[in-house]
């Protein structure tokens, strides 16, 4: 039988890359949970084990039932009547196979049901359900909302709600869009009114609609909703919980271009009784980035999971496909497209899982900060110190991850049906429903263009720059010499740039080169953590050497474009767009 | 009383992906260069087994005779879902046949007693007898319903299934206690349950449990009986969190030595025919609709299908 975890050695080198013992230590604080709860760890191997145990269990379902079920679910999606959703048979039974495999909880704490593990186990096995059918993703992975729930809400609240997301009983869903506020969430109006004098004090109302809202259907809700009349941007608004009843209405099912395993769900709410999750007017600032931050990861890893799936596909096909007496891998224009494809798959691992490391170190020190506050022991300065800094880092890691997989996702799918060529656009393969299931990455929870922005004002005010100065100082051995010089000549080239803009004080011309700016960032960053890896492990060295070589190629023309002051397209543009 | 099940599990090398060392030049199988595996029809009864239990309070337990070693069927079973394993080995079991295996697993389920019903694998993939269940069945002088492809529901004294008879199926409602052999179309066997695996990778049979404490013991041979000690301390421990597989010999079963491993067998290997495939049997199949189709009808007409 095959098994997603084993077939691609990529994903445990980068678990294992990342520092499993050290997120154990963590995660396990003193390993008391093994008195409590009879699966959980007494020591750290035994923890990493079980993470690489619990890989290898995803790995083989994913590679067998859900992805043998796929291509049906995609050919004939959900349905909606009475307002009411109701899952493809096929989806039913993938849900049921989660719930029995007991993976719906991979992140939340054992009290309430889940199996403590860290992000980076998450994302690899979010990846593996991508990889067989990426709009299960949407589902498996909306176990984020108990996350949030468990970071910001009440004891009651948790007991509620996270108990039946970790179990599988329920599934969740994040509701934020509106047919007015995509991108702008600021202006959010679904109407929640408070407590009314004789009714529960907790019991707030839900009004409004709500659009674009992957499994809206499912039965526990955080909802973001205007909390302070009159107000109009985001500081009026709070997130809700609450569970799905009969004032919920699903309105109608999106009709999508992908993930049509994914219910995207038009809806209303009337009246619904809904619970306030944290404070009031922080649902926007606070608790939406929290979520978002979190989906975008579980995205992230869903653009690696299909770009995944092309990969093996087209590889398959190119070494079996006989054209001109010999098969199509072995001439030029195909090779280099298929390696091409497989460098920039690992370039996306390694950022996201570096991303995911880097969330989990925050996450679990920030935790570990709170008990201590519950003693009443004094606070570790130091530690707040390192939480601050890797809390930035993450403020950029998880945009640039976002965006470079996402759009790493769509570009390695295009290339699948070109090595494909005319069956590649066929739907007797799975090509052309990567490729349609790719395109969603690098808009939903977020465009490509605002995770841009979101990175560049970390990037801008020096939050990479340690990692670039110690990569910069750092002597590597002498072998790698050759791309090293090439990769730390990069360096300069961006600070450059970033000056030349900063100068200019223009905001405009800012946005216009701000993904300049990032692709020079993620070029440089991406070559550091390649020559990490070429450090230990020869098949990385070789990759880092195209790499670096490329990235170099990019990042001159980038610096170059930035610094000639480009204002053509800003000042011809209303001219041009007739 | 809760409906107490039994599967009858066979650890089984994986004939179905033969690599090229698979046959010693006797003709014999080379079981070392096989991965041992749950034999697959056996997962099938132990997912039906599981089925029934999600529908009412069954408890199900997995009963396997071999080598220790096969305490790894009895694991893979409790991450799925089962609730106890039982192991029977002995090295008088050695060379058993049908008959002496039979046997000795009619006297284990005796030994755990009140069973309602016992549920086989249709067949083995190393052997392809199918007699082990039948023959249980005889000895347990119980009921017995072969080729069963679907529970449809259980009563306190009686049960209905479905059984499959090639091109027509039929449903018999039928006394408790029963044993079934279920077949590979029945249902697909279930994931490992994450908590299920990181609690039970920890259980051990009993000679498991001694192995790991001698493997890890400081006493010298001078502290026999503090070893001793140490190995039921660990037992005890491991029953304690439900971690312990009952581990049985012939003797805890209660058998007459005469019908059990070799003597016990009467079953005689008269020959074995090593068949090699000479190049001129070869036959090349074209990749397209058209050879694929010759294929079936060849196939069919000398009745390897339908």
């Amino acid at each position: 039988m095959g098994n997603y975890f084993k077939d691609t050695p990529d994903i445990r080198f980068n678990l294992e890359r990342v520092g499993l013992k050290t997120l154990a230590d963590l995660m396990e604080n003193d390993y008391s949970d093994a008195k409590i709860f009879d699966f959980a760890p007494e020591t750290a191997e035994e923890a990493v084990e079980n993470y690489l145990d619990i890989c290898a269990l995803a790995g083989e379902l994913c590679a067998g039932p859900i992805a043998e079920r796929a291509r049906q679910i995609d050919r004939e999606g959900n349905s909606v009547s009475d307002g009411k959703v109701t899952y493809h048979k096929l989806i039913q039974d993938n849900l049921r196979d989660f719930q029995r495999a007991q993976l719906m909880g991979i992140s939340l704490p054992r009290a309430y049901g889940g199996l403590n593990m860290p992000q980076v186990v998450k994302i690899a096995v979010l990846e593996m359900v991508s990889r067989a059918d990426a709009s299960l993703m949407n589902l498996v992975g909306l176990q984020d909302i108990g996350e949030t729930i468990n970071e910001f809400g009440t004891n009651d609240q948790k007991h509620q709600f996270i108990t039946g997301l970790a179990s599988g009983d329920t599934t969740g869903a994040m509701i934020l869009t509106e047919p007015d506020s995509g991108s702008d969430l600021q202006s959010v109006r679904l109407a929640a009114i408070p407590p009314q004098p004789g009714e529960d004090p907790n019991v707030w109302r839900l009004n409004g609609v709500k659009r674009f809202i992957t499994n809206g259907n499912g039965d526990t809700l955080l909802v973001l909703a205007r909390s302070e009349e009159g107000t109009r941007d985001g500081r009026g608004l709070s997130m809700f919980v609450c569970s799905k009843d009969e004032t919920i209405y699903i309105r109608r099912l999106e009709n999508k271009l992908g993930i049509h395993g994914s219910p995207t769900c038009d809806m209303t709410f009337n009246n619904t009784p809904a619970y306030l999750v944290g404070q009031r007017k922080r649902g926007l600032i606070k608790y939406v980035m929290s979520l978002m931050n979190g989906a975008r990861m579980g995205v992230s890893a869903q653009a690696i999971g299909i770009a995944e799936a092309a990969y093996k596909d087209a590889k398959e096909y190119a070494e079996k496909r006989i054209q001109f007496g010999k098969p199509i891998i072995k001439f030029p224009a195909v090779y280099d497209m298929l390696t091409d494809m497989r460098i920039k798959i690992e370039a996306g691992r390694l950022l996201l899982y570096e991303a995911g490391r880097i969330v989990d170190m925050f996450k679990i020190r920030t935790a570990r900060m709170e008990e201590a506050k519950e003693k009443g022991d004094a606070p570790d300065l130091e530690m707040k110190k390192q939480i601050r800094i890797q809390e930035r880092l993450a403020s950029v890691l998880t945009p640039l991850s976002k965006y470079y997989n996402s759009e790493m996702s769509n570009e390695v799918t295009y290339k699948g049906i070109q090595v494909m060529g005319g069956s590649g656009f066929m739907k007797d393969y799975n090509m052309e429903r990567y490729y349609r299931d790719a395109r969603i990455t690098n808009i939903y929870e977020g465009t490509s263009q605002l995770q841009v922005i979101g990175a560049l004002g970390g990037i801008m005010s020096g939050v990479m720059d340690k990692i670039f100065q110690d990569f910069v100082e750092y002597e590597f051995p002498r072998r790698l010499n050759p791309i090293v010089r090439v990769a730390k000549a990069m360096v300069p080239l961006l600070y450059e740039a970033i000056a030349f803009v900063k100068e200019k004080k223009d905001s405009e011309y800012t946005d216009y080169v701000a993904k300049r700016i990032v692709d020079i960032c993620l070029d440089i960053y991406q070559s550091v953590l390649f020559l990490e890896c070429a450090e230990i492990n020869e098949r990385k060295e070789h990759i880092a050497v195209v790499w670096v070589r490329e990235a170099n190629l990019r990042v001159s023309f980038n610096h170059k474009f930035i610094l000639e002051d480009r204002h053509e397209v800003i000042d011809l543009h209303k001219e041009i767009l007739d | 009383m809760p409906l107490k099940l039994i599967v009858l599990a066979k650890q089984v090398p994986d004939t179905h992906n033969v690599t090229a060392d698979a046959m010693k030049a006797d003709g014999t199988v080379n079981r070392g260069a096989l991965p041992a595996i749950f034999n697959p029809e056996d997962l099938n009864a132990l997912e039906m087994a599981l089925e029934i239990k999600d529908q009412t309070d069954a408890t199900v337990t997995v009963m396997t005779m071999g080598p220790p070693r096969a305490a790894n069927i009895l694991r893979e079973a409790m991450y799925m879902g089962a609730d106890a394993g039982i192991l029977i080995t002995d090295r008088h079991f050695a060379g058993a046949d049908t008959l002496a295996t039979s046997y000795t697993l009619a006297l284990g389920i005796k030994k755990v007693g009140d069973v309602s019903l016992i549920l086989c694998g249709r067949q083995a993939i190393d052997g392809d007898t199918a007699q082990i269940g039948p023959q249980v069945a005889e000895k347990l002088g119980i009921n017995q319903l072969t080729y069963v492809e679907e529970f449809v529901n259980v009563e306190k004294k009686s049960i209905t299934l479905k059984r499959t008879l090639g091109q027509v199926s039929e449903t018999v409602k039928t006394a408790l206690p029963l044993l079934i052999t279920v077949t590979s179309s029945a249902n697909h066997p279930r994931t490992f349950g994450a908590k299920r695996l990181m609690k039970y990778k920890k259980a051990r049979t009993a000679i498991e449990a001694e192995q790991e404490v001698r493997r890890s013991s400081t006493t010298g041979e001078y502290g026999m009986e503090i070893l001793l000690d140490e190995i039921e301390q660990k037992k005890k421990s491991l029953k304690s969190k439900g971690l312990f597989f009952e581990t049985w010999s012939a003797d805890d079963v209660g058998a007459d030595h005469e019908q059990i491993g070799l003597p016990g067998s009467p079953t005689k290997v008269k020959k074995v025919q090593s068949v090699v495939f000479a190049a001129s049997e070869l036959k090349k199949i074209e990749p397209n609709p058209e050879g694929i189709r010759e294929m079936f009808i060849e196939l069919i007409e000398d009745r390897t299908f339908g």
